[in-house]
Order: C-alpha cells, then structure tokens, then sequence
C-alpha cells in the first residue's frame, strides 16, 4: 500500500512537471528557450513511459524525441530568426482584427475538444477499452522469432507497418538531398569536445551495435540503435568533421534504400517461395528480423545524421575541419 | 485501481491542447513546429495509456509499436518540414537562385 501511494505522487508529479514545461515551452516567447525546455520536456516524457510500462518507447524517446528533435530544431535556430522578421512584415498590412477573431475561434475550438476528451476519460472508457490483440501477439510469440513482444509486432506480426515507415524515411532523406545544400554551423571545437569525441563516439557505435542485438528480446531495437548511431554522427559533424564519416554518394545512396529493399527483397522472395507477402519462413524468423533490422538501423541513422547535416555531405573527405576554418577567417 | 491512467490520460489532453493552441497562435516555423510535437506528444501518450493495464500487468504492445513508428515519422516529418523551411527562405538570402550555372 505504500508503494502505491508513494507511485501516486511520483505519477502526479511527471504529469504536471510535463504540462508545465510543455506550456512554458510552447506559450514562451524566446526560442531558444523554447527548445530547451522542449527538450527537458522529452526527458520527462520518456520517464513517464517508463511509469507507464513502456521501455522501448522510454528509450525511443530520450533518443528521437529528446535528443535528435532538439538538435535538429536547434541547429535551424539560426535560419528562424530571419524568418520571423519576414513574417511580421507580411503581417503588417494583414487585418489584425479577423487575425485576432481567428485566433480566439481556435482556441475555443480546441477549449471544446480537450473538454471533450476529459469527458471521456472521466466517463470510465479508459479501462473498459479491450485488447484482444495483446493475446493474440502473446500466444504467437512463440512463433515470431524473437522474444520482445515489441519487436515481434514490429517486424513480424504488423511488418507492414515498417516497411512503410522505411519507405516514409527515405522519402524524407531524398527530400533532404534535394533541397538542401550542407551549412553546419562551423564552430572550432575545443579541447574538451575533441576529448569527449574520442570516447563517445566508439561508445555510441558499441551501443548501437549492443541496442540491435538485444532488442531481440528485451526493450532496444533498430530504431533505438539507430537513433544512439545517428547521435554519433551528431557529435562527429559538432566536433568540426564535416562529413561525419559518412560514405561517397554511391555507398549513401546504397545505405539509405538498404533497409527498405532489403526488407521488400525479402517479403518478395518469400512470395516466390509460395508463402505470403512478408511471412517468414518457420525457425528462420530470427535471423532474417536480425538482418532486416540491421540494414533498418543504418538506414535510420544516415537519414536521421543527413537530416541534422541539412543537405548532402560535403564531397571532399576533407580532414578535421579546423585547419581550411582558420584559412577561411 | 490506481489513478495513473486517468492521471496520464488528463496529462496527454493537456498536452494535446496545449500544442495545439501553440500551433495555432505562433506564427514563426520554429515554434510552430515545436508545438505541434508538443501536440504529438499528448496523442502518443494518451495511446500509451490505453495500452497500459495496471501495475504488475503487461501492457499491450500493440500500441506501444504504433507509438515507436509514429515517434520515428514525426522526427523525419520535423526534419523535412525544417528543410522546407529553409529552401523557402532561401530566394531572400541570394537573389540568384540558380548559383551552379552563374559560376560557370
């Protein structure tokens, strides 16, 4: 009885801890500000997955959601205040009064919705809701090749779902190949950073590697793995490497399709083999999740580095960006 | 039972309302951005309490995969929306946009 008493104020602590920094964050008017408190926000969301039983997604977040989202919106700081001065010119011949009628229609509307959901909540639905899926994905898991219920619905029980997020990713990375032209803010990097490269990087590819692996059977996987080797990549492009040893265009190219071809390679030889579409053959379920997984993770981890870098890597394997920086200046 | 769904599941409406309210009332991309992952958040979260049955109990994985798959789309719709951005922006910096021919 204790315990629960005691889980009760932790719970009621993160959920308002959470409201409250996701309202300073998003009402602040300071951006820079915002983002980091968006960021703690993540940190705070992924604990209360955790609460919530949820580890692979309490992993998940404190990478993505954390930790890659704020870097990314971190390194656009400096694009975004140009922006806003455009648009309050534009706003300046703009009706105020109809902006402002708008605006107080919107927030009602939302006022009315979030009323809404309380009543739901507060109608008992929230317990009442059946999954009978979840028996359905544990009687099977068995059979699914892997013991993380997770990663068995993931790969195997709903791969589809994958599959089309990888489609969705790079999708997202040719995107970025199109539009953008690399511009990472140069900084030379101090001692401390240079120092702390060494370690974390080799740290961070180990991490990855070990996320993969176990993510057969306990919270981890290609995504998490692929988020921690994307922060690496990360670290690697802040400490003045330009390219973030990522590969030539060819072998870019050839690593950002490998886990969706891969993955459509597969569920297509199996259709071959007379299965269905994805159904993966008895007692090789396994190794082929191993596999596909794999190439998923590198897959996530050059988009996800691709996307903080803002555009294709800079050709020349150039050595640490320090030296041509103290030419340029 | 203990209070945690409900707690949680007022937590992710809030959230919801909250970036919502931001997406709507920010006008620069930035923050507009942001509050829309704020707005992500509270759905994903109030998905995660619909998985979870009580302490002790496992939860259904079922959601906790969507959830895993939508954390990864909305971090690479976030990227793609800041490039955007970016490229929008761009004609104002340089007032040719077409650089590669003029060098040559």
């Amino acid at each position: 009885m204790m315990d629960s008493w005691l889980f009760d104020v932790v719970d009621a602590l993160l959920a308002l801890t959470a409201v409250v920094l996701a309202a300073m964050s998003v009402l602040g008017s300071d951006q820079k500000r915002s983002i980091v408190l968006f960021i703690a926000f993540g940190l705070l969301l992924s604990l209360i997955w955790a609460r919530l039983q949820a580890p692979d997604l309490a992993l998940a977040e404190a990478a993505i959601g954390a930790g890659l989202t704020g870097a990314l919106l971190l390194s656009a700081l400096p694009y975004s205040t140009a922006e806003k001065g455009a648009c309050r010119q534009q706003r300046a011949w703009a009706d105020i009064a109809f902006n402002r009628a708008l605006r107080g229609l919107a927030a009602t509307l939302i006022a009315g919705v979030a009323i809404a959901m309380i009543w739901a909540l507060d109608d008992g639905r929230l317990q009442s809701v059946p999954f009978t899926v979840s028996e359905q994905v544990f009687g099977h898991l068995p059979h699914s090749g892997v013991g993380n219920p997770v990663t068995a619905v993931l790969l195997n029980f709903r791969a589809y779902d994958t599959l089309l997020e990888l489609a969705v990713l790079l999708c997202v990375a040719l995107g970025i190949l199109a539009l953008g032209q690399p511009s990472v803010p140069v900084v030379a990097p101090g001692p401390v950073l240079v120092l702390l490269v060494g370690i974390l990087v080799p740290l961070l590819v180990l991490m990855a590697g070990y996320l993969l692996w176990v993510g057969a059977h306990a919270p981890g996987g290609a995504f998490q793995g692929g988020a921690v080797l994307a922060a690496a990549g990360v670290l690697l492009l802040l400490s003045g490497h330009r390219d973030a040893w990522l590969p030539g265009p060819r072998l870019l190219a050839a690593a950002l399709g490998a886990g969706l071809f891969l993955f459509i390679g597969a569920g297509a030889a199996m259709t071959l083999s007379g299965a269905v579409f994805l159904e993966y053959p008895e007692g090789w379920a396994g190794a082929i999740i191993l596999l596909i997984e794999a190439m998923a993770l590198l897959s996530i981890a050059v988009t996800l580095v691709l996307a903080y870098l803002g555009g294709p890597p800079a050709p020349s394997p150039s050595p640490p960006a320090r030296h041509t920086d103290v030419e340029g200046h | 039972m203990s209070s945690t769904p409900l707690l949680y599941g007022l937590c992710a409406v809030a959230l919801f309302a909250i970036g919502l309210l931001g997406a709507f009332l920010h006008s620069g991309l930035l923050t507009r951005l942001l509050a829309v992952n704020v707005s992500g958040s509270g759905v994903l979260l109030l998905f995660v309490v619909l998985a979870y049955q009580g302490a002790g109990q496992r939860p259904d994985p079922v959601p906790h995969a969507l959830v895993l798959t939508g954390l990864v789309v909305a971090v690479s719709a976030t990227a793609l929306a800041l490039m955007l951005g970016r490229w929008l922006q761009r004609p104002e910096q340089e007032p040719e946009p077409e650089t590669e021919q003029d060098q040559e």
